[in-house]
């Protein structure tokens, strides 16, 4: 082999190493993150910790059973106000955006996107509990929702745009009117990705703790109402992590274990519906 | 210069745009379905179409050729009026279908009335059974207990239904590109269009597939008025009954195939089909 021929090659195989041990480092870590989870967070999860209530401070045991209820009833809200919202905004700007009024759109979503979770926390804070006189699961589920807008946004238009004309064509010749194609072709030829982007995005909010603060507040009760304050895992965690107990510590390992086993389980479920789905009728 | 000869020649001599059995409809021949006259069209700033007119005749097969970029594939897209998608396209000039101004139609209502079969076939990513039903659906055309008998008709007709009758609810991208293609004749003919355009539909295929599409063209012309824009010189002698020879955006000459292939009128088509460019 020439010399210019074993450099070419050395060089090859330095830059497909180099991919290989960051795809590694970047593994790694979240299975190290994992693992210590499960090593921590795994010993304390009982049957107690999720049926039971908070046991009154300075006592050991007791469970996270609202706070589990908590997040589900703040990401319920959190979807219903975040994705419509996102999924419809994307469809406009890849299907009927103009040049300005997209470019406007699309720049404010991804500086939405930038936004402190802080600072969105103080948001609902000001424009709902203020004028509520209260912390509640609505100013919660609304702040993360309006989190989730920016990506569910982005993540939709990118998936749409994704489809190609050809398609779009297919069908308008067919005197589709444009509405119709995009419902009836464009959307589902795309719905594994845009529902794959959602449940990223809910995963993502499920564990925001900084607008919770401000607006769902906590409670170590199950909570009386949407218009009441709530228990959610991130505020738990935040709260039992920083306690001076050890119990309590425990139980934010556990706590955080739960919450990672719930975005999992969410999006296994999202993914195998979808794939049982497009077996059948698609592919 | 030399293009501007073919349009003075043209205007001077209508009739050889308008080939006796083309033109006439008195003597039982096909009246012209589709009547376009000084259709000048632009993409931007950038004249895509210079002042084409053009009769194409009832159930017969047209064929459009001519090199890369001559405008064939957009003369043929004014004619469903789907150009309109593409932004800042615009057109000038007066398409008849029937009589009606094409261009006061609903777009909606054209593209029902003239079916488009693309370049690249385009299947939906749905099953064969709903790709045909599509333009059905949507345009409500048969009542639900009667689907299933249209949608076999359309793919009888596209010689496609011996071929997919076990595998109607498997998806439509399990078929050969042969057969996708037929799958999108199929589709356009399912709502019963007047004008079927196609636009280079063999591009793609090998030359088995693109037999069968030309033999089952042959079949159509009883349903419709076919016009197909073909980059194979072959293709159109072998399946059009009349030919037009676009060149930079002008319709040079437009005959009967056996005159523009035989005894062409202008120079630059007999260069092309001879081969001398292009």
């Amino acid at each position: 082999m020439s010399p210019r021929l074993v450099w070419r090659k050395s060089v090859s195989v330095m830059m497909l190493s180099l991919t290989g041990v960051c795809a590694l480092a970047g593994v790694s870590v979240l299975l190290f993150i994992l693992g210590y989870l499960l090593w921590y967070g795994g010993k304390y999860i009982n049957w107690d910790f999720v049926t039971q209530l908070p046991k009154p401070v300075g006592e050991t045991g007791g469970g996270m059973a609202n706070a589990i209820v908590g997040s589900a009833k703040l990401l319920l809200l959190a979807a219903l106000t975040g994705v419509p919202v996102g999924f419809f905004g994307g469809v406009y700007l890849s299907e009927f955006g103009g040049k300005t009024f997209a470019f406007l759109v699309r720049y404010t979503t991804d500086l939405l996107n930038g936004v402190p979770s802080i600072v969105m926390g103080i948001f609902a804070y000001t424009v709902v509990v203020l004028p509520m006189r209260h912390f509640s699961t609505l100013a919660g589920g609304l702040a993360l929702g309006v989190m989730m807008i920016p990506i569910a946004v982005r993540s939709t238009e990118e998936f749409l745009r994704a489809i190609p004309t050809a398609l779009r064509e297919g069908a308008l010749a067919l005197g589709a009117s444009k509405w119709k194609t995009i419902v009836k072709v464009v959307i589902p030829a795309a719905a594994g990705g845009i529902v794959t982007g959602i449940m990223l995005d809910l995963a993502r909010v499920a564990g925001e703790t900084a607008p919770l603060i401000f607006t769902s507040f906590n409670n170590r009760f199950w909570s009386s109402g949407w218009n009441q304050p709530i228990a959610s895992l991130p505020v738990m965690i935040y709260t039992y992590a920083l306690g001076p107990y050890d119990d309590w510590h425990r139980q934010a390992w556990a706590a955080g274990l739960i919450l990672l086993l719930l975005v999992l389980a969410a999006n296994i479920v999202a993914r195998t519906v979808l794939a049982r789905r497009s077996t059948a009728r698609e592919m | 210069m030399a293009t501007l000869q073919g349009m003075s020649a043209m205007e001077k001599t209508p009739t050889k745009m308008e080939p006796d059995e083309v033109s006439k409809p008195s003597n039982g021949r096909p009246q012209p379905k589709l009547l376009v006259s000084a259709l000048n069209f632009f993409y931007g700033k950038r004249q895509a179409l210079l002042d084409v007119t053009i009769q194409i005749p009832e159930n017969r097969i047209t064929g459009l050729i001519g090199p890369s970029g001559c405008g064939k594939s957009t003369f043929l897209r004014t004619l469903n009026r789907m150009y309109e998608i593409v932004p800042h396209a615009r057109a000038e000039g007066r398409i008849e279908l029937d009589g009606q101004n094409l261009m006061e139609l609903d777009a909606m209502e054209v593209r029902r009335r003239v079916g488009m079969v693309f370049q690249k076939s385009n299947p939906f990513p749905k099953s064969i059974f709903d790709n045909v039903a599509f333009g059905l659906r949507v345009n409500r055309i048969v009542r639900r207990g009667e689907l299933h008998e249209a949608v076999e008709r359309s793919l009888r007709r596209a010689a496609l239904w011996d071929e997919v009758k076990d595998s109607l609810h498997d998806s439509a991208y399990k078929l050969s590109g042969g057969q996708q293609q037929r799958l999108c004749i199929a589709r356009a003919l399912a709502v019963d269009p007047e004008v079927l355009l196609l636009d280079e539909p063999c591009s793609a295929l090998d030359p088995i597939a693109t037999a069968k599409i030309e033999e089952l063209l042959f079949g159509l012309k009883k349903l419709c008025t076919v016009v197909l824009v073909t980059h194979n010189m072959q293709q159109a002698a072998r399946v059009a009954d009349v030919t037009g020879f676009f060149l930079l955006g002008r319709l040079i000459e437009f005959n009967t195939t056996e005159v523009i292939f035989k005894t062409p009128a202008s120079r630059q088509t007999e260069d092309y089909i001879t081969g001398r460019f292009g």
